[in-house]
């Protein structure tokens, strides 16, 4: 990074932290979520209702959609080569046996590649969303194993997989910086989203120096890939300079921003689809393949069709980075912690702008009289990392809640006890009060229901057969986000059936059917009154499925809206009405119209108002509110842990026998579809545990396991039934009083099946995943 | 994938007669293998030669052995009455292999046959002398904790991934094959080669030669047998070490004994020296413990997979145990 | 080539290298059958070839010439969907949807695996007659379909819901 970009964002940093504090110190009322959203206090609404997935029928029979799936006339089919080594350049491509085969359509290589613009890397700017800020195929230049050297085009797959098979290419290699010891005395401080990681409060080194009692430990979880069942594609065409994508994308407007940047077009000259999406977990953002597809389309005058092999995402689609965590709490006799330290490196590269935040958690779980939290980052030559489910906590929460755990064996107490001991009144690290935090109550409820007090805290004591049996908890924590940009447009026809329209994502997260209940329940609409249409990037609004943000994103906007339309209705509805002269934030939908809130007898249908006013219908378009309320309180969705894991004495196998997770995220929107959020979040944290690891093969820099076969994800077999419960306790000063609960789940699990293989064995495992040669 | 042509054989010398007929052919089976590979390109076959048509019967003899053709499918083998009654060592190595969705392809000279999952075989970016003899091994310093512990060479440190030899090897199994010379019977610990200095050839058939069976001798004592399989997740995974084992006890003493290895070796690994050293020996955890050293004394460790030796004694320890506990 | 398709008879010309999986979404426009990986490692793509589950992906197409195949377009008939497809909507089996069809006819040819008393890695006594469908054998026998959505809870509920009796149905059968 120049100087120039480091001069900007300091004083970016600056003006930041004025208006922050601004926000911190301002009046409850002027904050979003000041007057909490009226929904909360629905009761036996549709809302907290069990509803089945409204996609459902589409998914099961194998009809809904997905991005690879649309068919086009004249389309072809699109396949890669990579490159072979970390870093270099092209010395020679041949490209001519390729290029002689039947149904070859075009050889795309940098060379004849058309001129694009680098590509505006997340994080850089408001709708990027590139994977790093490289240039795709502009010159002969490699900046890691993996990256993409030629594009072929042809009628079949077959025919395009063959001749990218026969691509041959020479390199002038260059030293390539793959090693992470090696690169670790160049290790800086990192900066994510802007502000600097560091935070010092007190003398805390000092603090664990002189404290009683203390751990003082090193953990490291290894780079972990995304691995949607779905493979990256996209099938898109050019007309004229307008270029159609449907697109497998988390992020629609982001990627249609960003590729108008890169092909120099206007933003509105791209239009993204997304309709669904076989999983992403931050990993369907934009990567070269979608910018190869679509300049190969260009130049070849035809539709492209592309799918990544399960090899090319590994190849080209970054994934998590590896992390070195030290973790080091000194605490007095009755367990009040002195000094919380967590510090570490990761890697990232030279072209992006993701250090693993792994010090998330540490920021807000516990009280402590000093705090020293840092990441440092150190640069490789290799795929750009990425965000990936709970980008920081998944991997931060593993290393604190380990130590924690470690700390209440060395002080002799229960860890449950001890984490209520230093449970915080309000934000430790800056001060801000919560919005909504129950933890404690968590905590208790899920230890009443996994049976906790028949935990023996003595390791290694309970026997069934050849299985040591063991039980494990720890904390889940992750940040209530809601970023800005969140716009809808909300439609009423006069048949009395309203339209949301936004450009917001459904991976499987039960979006479109809950924001359905939601609608219909703002509006005093039945379900089937209401249609809820999302996934592309034409739509209002800029909302990222990420950040477990989308929930809140989404609420804030419909708000707005529906303040939108009754303001519009209240206008048509005119002095005629039994409304007439009432305000919006005075009625609220009820049975298919407009009722003053506090006469219900004081009504008139959204038909009727339709129709004396001549209308067919009305259509508003409102921006959600900014989200200073992020800034206002801390807000976090949490959870305790419990895992039961049986480790085999003879060959140290590890198998989760039992897991609950216990979760305060307010108000829980669809419990059916909230359950099974829950559920995936913990078993991808139960693989992380057990059996996640992309082999990064250090002398090349290249991923050595790019297959399903030899990367383990959790199988049925791995997975038992898991329990989940919740407070259901509304945060006052969200949306509908919900959080985003995409990625809660997956913190916190590997440290408690950490916790809970110490518990059955004695062993302390801090090298993540728990493989069975670390336990024989 | 590179291009083929294709023809499905309708007897095993019409098989061979096609086979002989193309330069670089390769016979099929259920292709769960072979077409993973020629996707990646590791295979090129210019021709295949579809055998799944043939010998797809499961003939018990008079003596009690069993006859199994070569294109029985993995599913139907491990379901067979006779094998799950008789031989339970297999129907579970076979169980404990791969997804129900390619057992129920997968064939039994398939099986044989299939290749390596060294990581680095699979990827042309890197030094493979079985892939490419000559080349190197990338996998000796690098990622290798799959490979072998015991008869690997300098030039190769790569395992057979089958389950289903490692039970085949411990009972003595032969295979036929036909050839365009005519046929001949192999025992299979004889038909996977250790690498030695040629790593890209894993069996000793040659070239045109097909598995046409597989015979099983009359093994009565096999019928206590078993087969533990430890790998990295619950299901689905390939093994790090696995065990087939079967034994008779006599007067509180190991009669005989059958044990083989996988997840060790280039080849399924037949116990040798820890059978001759059990025979006559009271089935004791020492006694056992002992032997499995015997067998082990060789085994070296690689960079990731130094875990292996100790497990594998383990493994050999813990499933005699529950065989001769059966038997108690 | 010919095949029948979901019961119907299909002719395409298809060059010798596509898959099974390719011939379905690429020729024959049913892409309910899904390609995840492409090397037989995660089930997305399992179809039924006379009822019995393969995985399409590693399954050249000219090989099965003549066979009768069923995807997951072929489940559900005029009549309405599939037991096993509402059971999965009722339990909430899936979230993305993507592994669901491979997870459905999988599902379909196991339960015909049980009636058939085809035996598992956790089937403790080989000689049995017949197999209790536990729920330590449904998680096995269902382990060739990864989903990565963890929806793995939802789906086991399902396919014990709607396959509760197969057993005992065999035995009368029987």
């Amino acid at each position: 990074m120049s100087i120039v970009e480091n001069a900007t964002q300091l004083a970016q940093g600056a003006l930041q932290a004025v208006m922050k504090k601004a926000v911190e110190l301002a009046p409850d009322s002027w904050i979003p979520g000041g007057v909490p959203d009226p929904l909360i206090q629905h009761k036996h609404g549709l809302v907290g209702t069990q509803v089945a997935r409204l996609d459902g029928p589409l998914k099961v029979t194998g009809a809904a959609r997905f991005a690879a799936e649309f068919p086009l006339e004249t389309m072809v089919y699109a396949a890669l080569t990579y490159s072979t080594i970390p870093k270099g350049r092209i010395a020679t491509i041949d490209v001519a046996a390729a290029e002689a085969l039947p149904g070859v359509v075009l050889v795309m290589t940098y060379k004849n590649a058309p001129r694009l613009n680098p590509t505006p890397a997340m994080l850089t700017a408001p709708k990027a969303i590139g994977g790093d800020q490289l240039p795709v195929m502009q010159d002969d230049r490699i900046h890691w194993n993996g990256e993409p050297v030629a594009v072929v085009l042809a009628q079949t797959q077959e025919q395009a997989d063959h001749a990218a098979s026969l691509i041959a290419v020479t390199y002038e290699t260059e030293i390539a910086m793959t090693r992470f010891e090696d690169a670790k005395p160049d290790r800086a401080a990192a900066s994510f989203m802007g502000a600097p990681m560091l935070i010092e409060i007190g003398d805390a080194e000092a603090s664990l120096a002189a404290a009683p009692h203390s751990v003082d430990r090193t953990y490291r979880t290894p780079r972990h890939n995304h691995n949607p069942i779905e493979l990256h594609g996209a099938t898109l065409f050019w007309q004229g300079d307008e270029l159609i994508l449907h697109d497998a994308s988390q992020c629609v407007a982001h990627v249609a921003w960003t590729l108008a940047q890169v092909f120099g077009v206007d933003e509105a000259q791209v239009h993204v689809t997304s309709p669904y999406v076989g999983g992403g977990f931050g990993s369907k953002t934009l990567w070269n393949h979608q910018i190869l597809a679509a300049a190969a389309a260009k130049l070849a005058g035809r539709p492209v069709r592309i799918m990544l092999s399960r090899e090319g995402v590994y190849r080209m689609v970054g994934g998590r980075t590896l992390t070195e965590q030290r973790v080091a709490i000194g605490a007095q006799a009755d367990g009040h912690f002195d000094a919380l330290i967590h510090t570490g490196v990761v890697a990232m590269t030279p072209h992006n702008s993701m250090p693993e935040p792994f010090i998330l958690p540490s920021k807000s779980a516990y009280a402590a009289g000093s705090f020293l939290l840092n990441v440092d980052a150190v640069k490789l030559d290799m795929l750009a990392n990425t965000f990936m489910r709970a980008p920081g906590e998944s991997v931060g929460t593993f290393a604190l809640e380990s130590a924690v755990d470690e700390l209440a064996v060395e002080l002799g107490v229960d860890p449950i006890a001890l984490r209520e001991t230093n449970e915080p009144e309000t934000n430790p690290t800056t001060g801000t009060p919560f919005s909504s935090r129950n933890i404690v109550a968590a905590y208790r409820s899920g230890a009443e229901r996994f049976g906790w007090d028949k935990r023996n805290a003595t390791p290694g004591t309970r026997r069934e057969g050849e299985w040591l049996v063991g039980m494990g908890c720890a904390t889940a924590t992750y940040p209530y986000y809601r970023m800005p940009g969140g716009a809808a447009r909300l439609t009423l026809t006069k048949d009395g059936h309203a339209t949301v329209e936004i450009a917001a994502h459904e991976m499987g997260m039960g979006t479109a059917t809950t924001h359905t209940m939601v609608l219909a329940e703002r509006l005093g609409l039945p379900m089937d009154k209401v249609s809820f249409l999302y996934g592309d990037s034409k739509m209002p609004g800029v909302v990222l499925a990420g950040g477990s943000q989308q929930t809140a994103s989404i609420g804030a906007a419909v708000i707005a809206a529906q303040n939108a339309l009754f303001t519009e209705l209240l206008k048509l509805a005119g002095n005629d009405s039994p409304l007439a002269g009432l305000k919006p934030s005075e009625v609220g939908g009820y049975e298919g119209g407009l009722c003053k809130l506090d006469d219900p007898s004081a009504c008139e249908s959204y038909v009727s108002i339709l129709s004396r006013a001549q209308r067919d219908a009305v259509s508003v378009e409102a921006a959600g509110s900014a989200p200073l309320e992020t800034q206002h309180w801390s807000m976090h969705s949490y959870g305790a842990m419990f895992a039961e894991v049986r480790v085999n004495a003879v060959t140290g196998e590890v198998r989760v026998s039992r897991f609950l997770g216990s979760f305060d995220c307010g108000k829980i929107l669809n419990p059916k579809t909230a359950t099974s959020q829950f559920r995936g979040g913990i078993i991808m944290g139960l693989g992380m545990a057990l059996m996640e690891e992309t082999q990064f093969d250090e002398r090349t820099g290249r991923v050595m396991n790019p297959s399903l076969a030899e990367y383990h994800v959790p199988v049925h077999m791995d997975v038992p039934e898991i329990d989940v419960i919740w407070t259901d306790i509304p945060d006052p000063h969200a949306p509908m009083g919900a959080h985003g609960i995409g990625e809660i789940g997956i913190t916190g699990v590997a440290a408690a099946v950490a916790n809970a293989v110490f518990n059955a064995t004695g062993k302390r495992v801090r090298d993540l995943p728990i493989t069975l040669d670390k336990l024989l | 994938m590179t291009p083929f042509s294709y023809a499905r054989a309708d007897d095993v010398p019409g098989a061979i007669a096609l086979a002989v007929a193309t330069p670089d052919a390769k016979y099929l089976g259920g292709g769960t293998n072979l077409v993973d590979l020629m996707r990646e390109t590791i295979e090129r076959p210019a021709a295949l030669v579809d055998v799944t048509g043939l010998s797809r019967e499961i003939t018990v003899g008079a003596d009690g052995g069993v006859v199994i053709g070569a294109g029985v499918t993995n599913t139907a083998l491990a379901a067979d009455r006779t094998i799950r009654t008789h031989y339970p060592m297999l129907s579970r190595a076979i169980l404990a292999g791969a997804s129900a969705q390619i057992r129920n392809v997968a064939t039994v000279g398939g099986n044989l046959l299939q290749r390596t999952r060294c990581g680095y075989f699979y990827d042309d970016a890197a030094r493979c002398n079985k892939r490419e003899p000559g080349a190197g091994c990338d996998a000796i310093d690098g990622f290798n904790r799959i490979h072998a512990i015991l008869g690997a060479s300098p030039s190769c440190v790569a395992t057979h991934p089958s389950d289903m030899c490692v039970a085949l090897a411990a009972l003595d199994a032969q295979v036929r094959v036909a050839g365009p010379d005519g046929e001949r019977t192999i025992a299979l610990v004889d038909l996977h080669r250790l690498p030695g200095g040629s790593p890209e050839r894993d069996t000793v058939l040659d070239p045109g030669e097909l598995v046409v069976a597989v015979e099983l001798p009359a093994l009565p004592f096999a019928a206590h047998s078993t087969y533990r399989k430890v790998r990295d997740r619950a299901s689905y995974a390939f093994a790090l070490i696995s065990v087939a084992a079967g034994i008779e006890l006599e007067n509180g003493a190991i009669k005989d004994v059958r044990i083989a290895l996988g997840g060790v070796a280039h080849k399924p690994w037949r116990a040798f020296k820890a059978e001759a050293a059990l025979r006559g020996q009271a089935p004791s955890e020492a006694n056992v413990r002992a032997a499995a050293e015997l067998e082990l004394a060789d085994a070296a460790g690689l960079r990731d997979n130094g875990f292996k030796i100790e497990l594998a004694k383990r493994a050999i320890v813990a499933t005699l145990a529950e065989l001769s506990g059966e038997q108690a | 080539m010919q095949f029948t398709i979901n019961d119907r008879p299909v002719e395409v010309e298809v060059d010798l290298r596509t898959s099974l999986l390719d011939l379905l979404r690429e020729n024959l426009g049913l892409t309910g059958s899904k390609k995840g990986c492409n090397q037989g490692a995660c089930g997305a793509c399992t179809v039924l070839v006379e009822g019995e589950r393969i995985n399409s992906c590693l399954a050249l197409a000219v090989q099965y010439q003549g066979r009768s195949i069923t995807t997951v377009e072929g489940l559900s008939d005029a009549e309405g969907l599939h037991p096993l497809q509402r059971a999965f909507i009722e339990h909430d089996g899936f979230q993305c949807g993507y592994c669901t069809p491979g997870q459905l006819c999988s599902a379909v040819a196991m339960a015909d695996e049980m009636a058939r008393g085809i035996p598992s890695h956790v089937t403790g006594d080989l000689t049995a007659e017949t197999i209790a469908l536990d729920h330590d054998e449904l998680r096995e026998r269902m382990s060739g379909n990864l989903c990565r959505c963890g929806a793995y809870n939802g789906i086991v509920a399902a396919i014990a819901e709607t396959y509760a009796s197969a057993p005992a149905r065999q035995e009368e059968a029987a």
